[in-house]
This record gives C-alpha cells, sequence and structure tokens, in this order.
C-alpha cells in the first residue's frame, strides 16, 4: 500500500529522509492562535454539538487551566524539549468547505484525496479492493469516511466522530471519557477541552467485522495542533481490527499532537488496534517535528482481549503509553511495539497493564531502537491489584543501538499485590552485533542492506503482529528512518 | 510539580543539631563546615515524603518516622556476650565495636594485623590519618539526599578501617554496629570510611544488631574507597528489631582493575532501606551487588541499588532475592547507568520474589539507563509463590507438608546463603534464616494453594 512514486520529494532539498513532507495547498478555515474558553465554544459551536458536549468540554478546559497554574505538565519522563507555548498554537484547523460533511467522495477537495493518495491510503474503490474502511482526519477534521454504507449492513457503526456525536449520542454520551477521563492528565485534559475530531467505531454484539478499520491522521496546518478523539466499542463477542497511520509536513517549527484513544471491550469482545505512527521527526539537526503527547488507553471486561500494536518511528518527541485495564475475568492485554529513535529524535513510550480481574493475562514484547543522537525509553507498568488472582504477565523489552551518540534505557516498574500472581520481565541492551554484520556482508550486501535486515528480523515479534498491508510498511519505515544512521 | 508543604520535620532534628554543633566546637574547621553546609541541604529538603513525583519514595511512606521522636547522644551499657549472642562473631576477626554510634575500644577485638588500621572514625579526624580530610563526606555528603544531608550534619564517629598498599588480609574485618539495651528510643548517624590501597584485598562486614526493644532511627553512612587493583569483599548484615527505621546508604568509588563484591542480608527494622551506590571509575573495574531480603509482619524492607558505568571495559552484576509474608512490602529499585563513554560495558540484574501470604507486596523497578552502544546489558525480574504441583511433589515423596514448605522456601534463599563465605558468617546467616522461615510460613496463606 505504499505508494512512493507520487511521494513528492520536497523534503529532500533538506536533505532529510521524512518523505511523507509535502504541504497540501487547500484552503484552510483557521480558528485565531490561543486557547480560551471562547475558543472551546468555537470549536464545539463549528461543530454543531449538543449543550452537554459543551459541557464536557468546558470542565474539561476549567481542569486544563488549572493544571497549567499548577505546573502539572508532566516532567517525569526522559524527554526534553523547550517548553510548550499553549497559546502559540492554531486549535481548530478545517480544510474549507468541510462545514457540510462530504456526502460522497465526489464531493471531497480534489486536493485533499490527492494528498491521500500520496500517502498511499486506499480510498474511493481502492478501499474496497484492499478491504479496508479508511476514515481520514485532515489536521483537525474528518474527510472522508469510506465503505460506511457496506459496514452499516452489519450494524457495525464507523464514522467520524462529530458524526457520531449527531447520530449516536447517547453512544459518546455513555462511553466519552468512560475510559480516559479529563482528569487523568495534562494531555488528556486538553485534548478533551479542544479534541476537534477524529474516529468512532461501534461493533454490535456477536459481529466480527469482516475488514479493516482504517483511520489516516494527517497535521497540514503550520502551527496548529492536532487533538483528535478516537473511541471504539466493542460490544460482547465482537471482533474487530483497527489501524491507524499518521503523517505530517515538513516543517521547522514543532507541532503539538496530543490525540485520545479510548477502546472499550465488552465481554468475549477483541479489539486489535494496529499504529503506524509516521509523524515528521524533524530534521537531522533537530529543528521542528512533531510532539506526540498520546494517552491511549483500553477496558477489558470478562473474557476480552485487547490488544496494541504499535510501530513508533516518527515524531521529534514520543510520549505515549497504550495501556489496558484487564477489568473482567480472563481477560487479555497484549502491547507489542518497534519504537526508532534518530537523529534528535526522543521516544518515551511503553504500556501499562493493570490486572485486576482474575486469571487476567498480559503480555509485553517493546523493541527499541536508537540511531543518531536519538534516545529512546521503554516505560511500562505492570500492576497487580489484590483481587487479581492467578493474574500471568510476560514481558519483554530489548533495545538496539546504533551509533554511539544515542541513548536506550529501561524504565519497568512492576508492582505486584497478589501473591498468586507470576510475573516475568526480561530485557537487554546490545548493539548490532559485529559477527552478524560480518556473516551478512560476506555474503554480499552492503553495511546498511546488513543493519536493516538485522534490525527487522529482531522486531520481526512485533512486526507480525501487524496486519499484512501494515506489516509491509512497517518494514520499509524502518529502512527510510534509519537511513544514515549507518556507516 | 511544585512542593506545596515545607521540608518535613527539619523542626525534630535542629535543637540535636545545635547541641551536636555546640559539643563539637572542638572538630577541625573542614569537618564543622561539612556538617554546616549538610545541616543546611537538610533543612531545605526534611525527610523525603511520599507526595507525587518523588520517585525514590514512591512505594515508602516514611511517615512512621516523621511522627516518631528520638533522643540523640544518649547511650546504655552492652557487654560482649550480648554482642556475640546477637551478630556473628569469630575472634579471628578484626572486630570494630561501635555503639550507640561511637567507637567502642573494650568490646573491639583488635589484633594489630599489619597493614590494617582499623578502629576509631573519630580518633582517625583527630589524628587526620590518611586522606580522611578529602574522603570523608566526599562520596555521601551534603548532596540534595536527605538522610546522606542528615548523617553528615551529625558526623562524629563510628568507624575507619584502612588497609594498606599490597596488603592482602587473611581474616575478615567486622565492624558491628550496636544499639545499647537502652529503653529510649535514640537517633545515631554511624559513619564507616572504608580505604583500600592498591592491589589490596580485604573481607569487611558490617553488622547491625539492635539490643533495645524500642523503635530506633539509625541512618548509618558508609564510604569505601577502593584503590587500583584492590579487591573489597564486602558484608553487610542488618538485623534491626522490627519498630525500629534503619535507613542506610552506602556509596563506593572504584578505581581501575578493582573488584567489589557486596552482599547484603536483610531481615531487620520496621521500616529499612538498603541505599547502594558504586561509581565504576576507572577501566576494568567489577561490581557485584547481591542480597537476600526477608520480611514478614508490616515491615518495609527497600533495596536502592544503583551501579554508574563511567569508564569502559567495566563489569556489573545486580542479583537480589526476596521473600515476603504477613503484610509486608518490598521494594527493589535497581539502576544501572552506562555512560557516554563507558563502551564495553557489561551489566546484569535481576530480582525475583517469593510472596507467600495475602497483603504482601512486591514493588520493583530494574531501569537501564544506557548512553554507550559497544554494551552488553541485559535485565529480568520475577514474582511468583509456590504453586500446589511444587508442594505436592515432595509431599508425595513422603516429605510432610510443613517440612515441604520450609524446603522450598529455603531452597530459594540457599544461592544467596551461599554468597556468605566467612564461616562463622555463614553460619550466622543460615541460622537466622532457618529461624525466620517458620516466622514467614507462619504467616504464610497462600503457599501451596494455587
Amino acid at each position: 500500500m505504499t505508494n512512493q512514486n507520487t511521494i513528492s520529494r520536497e523534503s529532500d532539498l533538506s536533505g532529510g529522509e521524512y518523505k511523507w513532507g509535502f504541504v497540501t495547498d487547500v484552503e484552510t478555515d483557521l480558528a485565531p492562535k490561543g486557547l480560551s474558553e471562547d475558543i472551546v465554544r468555537l470549536i464545539s459551536a463549528k461543530k454543531e454539538e449538543p449543550e452537554w458536549l459543551l459541557d464536557y468540554r468546558l470542565k474539561a478546559y476549567a481542569h486544563w487551566v488549572e493544571l497549567e497554574k499548577n505546573d502539572a505538565e508532566p516532567t517525569w519522563a526522559m524527554i526534553d524539549y523547550p517548553g510548550i507555548d499553549y497559546q502559540d498554537i492554531y486549535y481548530y484547523a478545517a480544510p474549507k468547505g468541510t462545514n457540510e460533511a462530504p456526502k460522497s467522495l465526489d464531493d471531497v477537495d480534489p486536493e485533499m484525496l490527492e494528498t491521500f493518495e500520496k500517502l498511499g491510503i486506499p480510498l474511493q474503490e481502492r478501499a474496497a479492493l484492499a478491504g479496508v474502511a479508511v476514515d481520514a482526519v485532515f489536521d483537525s477534521v474528518s474527510v472522508a469516511t469510506t465503505m460506511e454504507k457496506q459496514l452499516g449492513e452489519l450494524g457495525i457503526i464507523f464514522c467520524s466522530f462529530s458524526e457520531a456525536v449527531k447520530k449516536h449520542p447517547e453512544l459518546i454520551k455513555k462511553y466519552l471519557g468512560s475510559i480516559v477521563p479529563y482528569t487523568d492528565n495534562f494531555f488528556a485534559a486538553l485534548n478533551a477541552a479542544v479534541f476537534s475530531d477524529g474516529s468512532f467505531a461501534y461493533i454490535p454484539p456477536g459481529v466480527k467485522c469482516p475488514i479493516e478499520l482504517m483511520t489516516y491522521f494527517r497535521i497540514n496546518t503550520e502551527g496548529s495542533g492536532q487533538f483528535e478523539r478516537t473511541l471504539i466499542v466493542a460490544d460482547k463477542g465482537s471482533y474487530v481490527s483497527y489501524l491507524e497511520g499518521c503523517t505530517a509536513p515538513f516543517r521547522k517549527t514543532s507541532q503539538l499532537h496530543a490525540a485520545t484513544v479510548e477502546l472499550v471491550a465488552l465481554d468475549d469482545a477483541e479489539i486489535k488496534y494496529s499504529t503506524i505512527q509516521n509523524w515528521f521527526p524533524g530534521t537531522k539537526e533537530g529543528e521542528g517535528g512533531v510532539y506526540n503527547f498520546v494517552t491511549k488507553r483500553g477496558r477489558a471486561d470478562k473474557n476480552a482481549k485487547i490488544s496494541w500494536t504499535q510501530v513508533e518511528t516518527g515524531s521529534a518527541i514520543t510520549w505515549k503509553y497504550p495501556s489496558v485495564i484487564l477489568k473482567g475475568d480472563n481477560s487479555v492485554g497484549e502491547f507489542f511495539s518497534v519504537a526508532l529513535a534518530n537523529n534528535h529524535q526522543q521516544a518515551d513510550t511503553g504500556t501499562k497493564m493493570i490486572h485486576i480481574g482474575k486469571n487476567t493475562k498480559s503480555t509485553i514484547v517493546s523493541k527499541g531502537i536508537s540511531a543518531g543522537k536519538g534516545n529512546n525509553t521503554y516505560r511500562g507498568q505492570v500492576q497487580i491489584m489484590p483481587g487479581a488472582e492467578n493474574a500471568v504477565n510476560h514481558t519483554q523489552c530489548d533495545s538496539l543501538l546504533v551509533g554511539d551518540e544515542c541513548g536506550a534505557h529501561t524504565v519497568p516498574y512492576i508492582e505486584v499485590r497478589n501473591p498468586t500472581a507470576r510475573l516475568e520481565h526480561e530485557a537487554s541492551t546490545s548493539k548490532v552485533s559485529d559477527d552478524q554484520l560480518f556473516y551478512l556482508m560476506a555474503r554480499g550486501l552492503s553495511e546498511e542492506e546488513a543493519h536493516h535486515m538485522i534490525i527487522t528480523g529482531w522486531s520481526r515479534d512485533v512486526i507480525k503482529e501487524l496486519p499484512f498491508e501494515f506489516a509491509l510498511e512497517a518494514s520499509q519505515l524502518l529502512k527510510v528512518s534509519l537511513e544514515g544512521a549507518v556507516g | 510539580m511544585t512542593l506545596a508543604s515545607p521540608p518535613a520535620a527539619v523542626e525534630k532534628f535542629s535543637a540535636a543539631y545545635k547541641s551536636h554543633a555546640a559539643d563539637s566546637a572542638s572538630s577541625p574547621e573542614w569537618l564543622k563546615s561539612r556538617r554546616q553546609q549538610a545541616w543546611s541541604t537538610f533543612s531545605e529538603l526534611g525527610l523525603p515524603t511520599k507526595r507525587r513525583g518523588n520517585e525514590l519514595w514512591k512505594y515508602t511512606n516514611l511517615q512512621p518516622l516523621a511522627a516518631a521522636d528520638f533522643e540523640y547522644g544518649v547511650t546504655g551499657s552492652v557487654t560482649l556476650d550480648q554482642i556475640k549472642a546477637a551478630g556473628p562473631w569469630d575472634d579471628a576477626w578484626n572486630t570494630v565495636v561501635v555503639v550507640d554510634g561511637n567507637f567502642h575500644a573494650e568490646l573491639s577485638n583488635l589484633h594489630g594485623t599489619a597493614g590494617l588500621t582499623a578502629g576509631s572514625l573519630a580518633e582517625a579526624i583527630a589524628e587526620g590519618t590518611g586522606n580522611i580530610e578529602q574522603q570523608l563526606g566526599s562520596l555521601a555528603g551534603s548532596e540534595e539526599y536527605a538522610f546522606t544531608a542528615l548523617s553528615t550534619a551529625f558526623i562524629d564517629d563510628g568507624a575507619y578501617v584502612a588497609v594498606a598498599d599490597g596488603t592482602e588480609l587473611g581474616q575478615p574485618v567486622q565492624v558491628i554496629f550496636v544499639t545499647s539495651d537502652n529503653a529510649a528510643s535514640r537517633a545515631s548517624y554511624p559513619r564507616l570510611l572504608v580505604d583500600t590501597g592498591a592491589n589490596s584485598s580485604v573481607v569487611l562486614i558490617e553488622t547491625y544488631v539492635n539490643l533495645a526493644d524500642s523503635a530506633q532511627f539509625s541512618a548509618p553512612v558508609v564510604e569505601v574507597f577502593a584503590g587500583e587493583g584492590s579487591s573489597v569483599h564486602h558484608y553487610r548484615v542488618q538485623m534491626e528489631n522490627e519498630s525500629s527505621f534503619h535507613l542506610g546508604t552506602t556509596r563506593v568509588a572504584q578505581l581501575g582493575n578493582t573488584d567489589f563484591t557486596s552482599t547484603s542480608f536483610a531481615v531487620g527494622a520496621s521500616i529499612a532501606r538498603n541505599d547502594i551506590h558504586t561509581l565504576l571509575d576507572a577501566p576494568g573495574a567489577t561490581c557485584t551487588l547481591h542480597g537476600l531480603y526477608m520480611t514478614n509482619g508490616d515491615q518495609q524492607q527497600d533495596q536502592e541499588i544503583s551501579t554508574t558505568h563511567a569508564k569502559p571495559g567495566c563489569t556489573s552484576d545486580q542479583f537480589y532475592k526476596g521473600i515476603l509474608s504477613g503484610k509486608s512490602t518490598a521494594v527493589f529499585s535497581g539502576k544501572v547507568i552506562v555512560e557516554r563513554d563507558a563502551q564495553k560495558s557489561e551489566a546484569g540484574q535481576k530480582d525475583l520474589n517469593l510472596l507467600l501470604s495475602r497483603g504482601a507486596e512486591i514493588y520493583a523497578k530494574p531501569s537501564l539507563e544506557i548512553y554507550a552502544d559497544d554494551v552488553v546489558a541485559a535485565h529480568g525480574a520475577t514474582a511468583g509463590h509456590v504453586d500446589r504441583d511444587t508442594l505436592f511433589y515432595l509431599q508425595s515423596r513422603g516429605v510432610d507438608e510443613e517440612a515441604a514448605k520450609a524446603i522450598l522456601v529455603r531452597g530459594f534463599a540457599e544461592e544467596m546463603l551461599n554468597e556468605f563465605k566467612p564461616e562463622a558468617l555463614n553460619e550466622f546467616v543460615e541460622k537466622i534464616t532457618d529461624e525466620r522461615i517458620p516466622i514467614l510460613l507462619a504467616e504464610s496463606d497462600t503457599i501451596g494453594t494455587a
């Protein structure tokens, strides 16, 4: 699904290897920069939201103001960045003409369709062929959702968040903030106040979603923040696989991305959530790039399963801990991650597995690659609550260092409050072994190819969890992102 | 996060500090200024609180310590028989006895071994022995850590151990810190300074025993300067009574090709922390930090273990085992830092825990911070219990249930106990473990149940 031939090479001008750095020239509807109660009201009004949602936003905003006043922006992560000026960000940027949601793909701005084509997103018929339903979010607004009708026949709801607010308010009301309340953390509060759009999916009881649902996020406007909100509810006994991809244009100023994702897996349901995060990582010299502060969490009820798979190659800063609350007995949580930090990138990412129910099981496989001057931290928490009889966790986190100016860190928190739990945590840190490199190079591979092959193989445990097309893209991304790190 | 409350419990220590400062007017100037600086650091810090963001104390509530009152400088009587009964002892060892923070010449058993200086820290300070002015408080002084700052503000006495260049001591040196049999609740800040010369070798046993039943507060600080090519095998035995607070700090600086091992046996105190940091400051240094902790009742036992690889070609290994029963809590917080220049480093880190009862909690945080690429580092942590099958296996071979449980728990501890090499010490930790296991089992409600 990568469509490299049509990809603009604008980024080459600066010597960066980021291939998704083109800017789309569409007219944009911008709210003034800065954050205030008026902006929150404006966003809500633009989206013609009901009173209860505005109230929710205002409460979140008030809470955020309080946090900001108390310097509660989290500082514990191993990331270092100049303070974010929250008044220097556009909190609402929508492509013009999307005030009325597009009725069909024909209504969508052709420029934008082209953008998504460059990104390799199978909109239109390609969507059907690829077996993927896509909700594309451009800056802050969802621009097109494909295959909505076909999904509708199964009772599956897959649409933009704004649309869901209008068409399915009872579901949104019930689940919004139920997993990540706005009081959760600084960025969750910010998101709850100003979230602009995102995706919503609901899978009815017993339904196995036959195709993969996908959202593609893109930040286009300079100086804009993106605050999308994703909510997925898998009703009893249902199954859904959801994919998320993200890119941003090449900008020398940093962009803030503070998303919130909530997953609800009711009894016997399963949600598989895959992410390829390829936000603009900044230039080689460490200028610009996306600040990615994301809160992702799911709740697994009885016998339910939530699986997070992520490939994180983008962003100047990644602060992200997709988590699972294993509330129901026999529920299962999984986290598979490959995170790469090259040049000046900094990633502090991991997961939280909170075992509440009996016989709950979690698996964590994290692979961190550090190159250039990048710093990569795995930060994970496994918490066994007193009632979690026979809980099991296995954690493996490995780090690979490429070059002598990068850093790889592992910070696991293991908290066991029930004696019947079994936990194993293992981790290793090393560089690519000279022997392995020599072996491959002796067989004719260049040093760079050899590195790529070893790293792909080393990441295989995670990559194989991805749906097929994504796995291909992930492997390509790792290669591209490591260019210049070797030799 | 901004600090909302003023530093905790500074007042509690300030009268004692003032009177101590007045009493020690004859101390050398350098020491006085070190004390003052440390006190000013402590007055800014106060006792650590569990507030949000205070990573070092995330799992440890020192409120009971902050709420208790202690006297400073009170001492009682101790007999040699009491000491021998309470801790490990071998007449062949050079043993320095420190009672309530002060060196005790009559109780000490010193043989005048060639190449060994072992005795009072106060005397070493007064005489300016060796590099004491340069060393004392330089590894653990007025840096931003409440208990080293507090201890440094009260530096007075304790033990001084120096081994001359090239001296290989055949018998261990023990420094035993005794709290006397006295009803008072005391605060004591004993220090131990160890300076090993080039290519010397020493086995050092550091023991804490408590003859009092009342709550004691002890914040001992040990500084070890391991000279080029020296070998220091250190053992730490912590047997404070179960209403006491023991906040111990060990700081080690290792020069080239040194071999430092430290094995800890921690069973005592109500709230205890073994905070050890080793700095591998020259190529070829090896550092091995091992330990066994056993907790029951409401005990809290913290292991705060960190190693910094500052230079290339060093090796470190952290390995701890815990057995937890009752409603006790243990924390293992291990850290390995490999700095940018420390290429060819090897680091291992492991923490294994056995949980015997409901209400027992383990918090393990084995972390690695690595800035060099040519490194092999690995860590692991586990928590688990003795399951039904394992117990059944032994029972089916004719071992009765209680004995089978004891065998399994003892088996878990065994490999750590074997690391206590000096014979009298090995016998002692085995004896204490054998006495302790029935207590752990009596408070166990889950062993072999699932």
